[in-house]
């Protein structure tokens, strides 16, 4: 880009919002839960692989690192999820209002961290404690 | 250029011809197809998971290796690497501004999400119908 063009006003420029942080947010959890499905695929080949890779593969999830990359994980995947479905209520046209926008905002941030909440106390009640 | 009086592409646009209208369309409701299947799938597959925490291998390969399982995990796997490699490319085409390093990102993204696309449905199909690793 040789040609010097007028820009938009970006980032460092607008005072920050919540529906602006939410929609940064979705991306990144995006990117994060692509680079995260890599994660799904290896455990899938060491079922295939056999039991002694399934078993070094559960251990390696079970230790402390690999709990606190599943806690990351099932949280980016509620929040990309919920706020997806905002994002395809948008394009059917609803909920555009900023007021709406800024509510259904709300319900996905804390509907994210609910979900997330009541998947690991679960896991855990399933699992029968750490 | 009399022709173009009106347009509202430039002549050196419509040379190129990577205008927005070029494939846009596609991309956007492919985008929101593969989400409508990924929210269901993705809440099974989880709900999947947390149920058989600290499973054994013949009890995760009974999981995954059941008929109705092994499909729906496809059809999601499918689903999330098409969804992925679309929302990656977005990105990429967002923050990656010379032409030859983003068109070597995008030919990585892609071939990538196709790699682990088909090892993990290999995965799935050797736990389903191969027998015994």
């Amino acid at each position: 880009m040789a040609e010097k063009r007028p820009l938009s006003p970006h980032i460092q420029v607008y005072r920050w919002q919540w529906t602006m942080l939410m929609s940064i947010v979705h991306r990144a959890t995006g990117v994060a839960l692509a680079i995260g499905s890599i994660l799904l695929v290896l455990w899938l080949v060491s079922l295939a692989a056999g039991p002694a890779s399934f078993e070094r593969a559960q251990l390696i999830l079970g230790s402390l690192p690999g709990l606190v990359l599943l806690g990351g994980w099932s949280f980016a995947l509620f929040y990309h999820l919920l706020n997806g479905l905002r994002h395809l209520a948008w394009d059917a046209g609803w909920g555009l209002e900023l007021k709406d926008a800024f509510a259904s905002g709300m319900v996905v941030i804390i509907g994210a961290a609910a979900l997330t909440g009541l998947t690991w106390v679960l896991a855990a009640s399933i699992y029968g404690g750490f | 250029m009399a022709d173009d009086k009106g347009r509202l592409r430039s002549p050196l646009g419509h040379a190129r011809g990577l205008g927005s209208a070029r494939s846009g369309t596609r991309h956007y409701i492919a985008q929101r197809w593969t989400a409508l299947a990924l929210a269901p799938l993705a809440i099974w597959f989880v709900f999947g998971l947390i149920s058989h925490l600290g499973a054994s291998y013949a009890q995760a390969g009974a999981w995954i290796g059941n008929p109705i399982n092994a499909v729906l995990i496809l059809l999601m796997l499918g689903a999330l690497f098409h969804h992925a490699q679309l929302g990656l490319q977005v990105v990429i085409e967002d923050y990656v501004h010379g032409h030859g390093s983003k068109l070597v990102l995008l030919i990585l993204v892609k071939g990538l999400a196709l790699f682990f696309a088909t090892l993990a449905i290999l995965a799935v199909l050797r736990i389903s119908i191969g027998g015994p690793a």
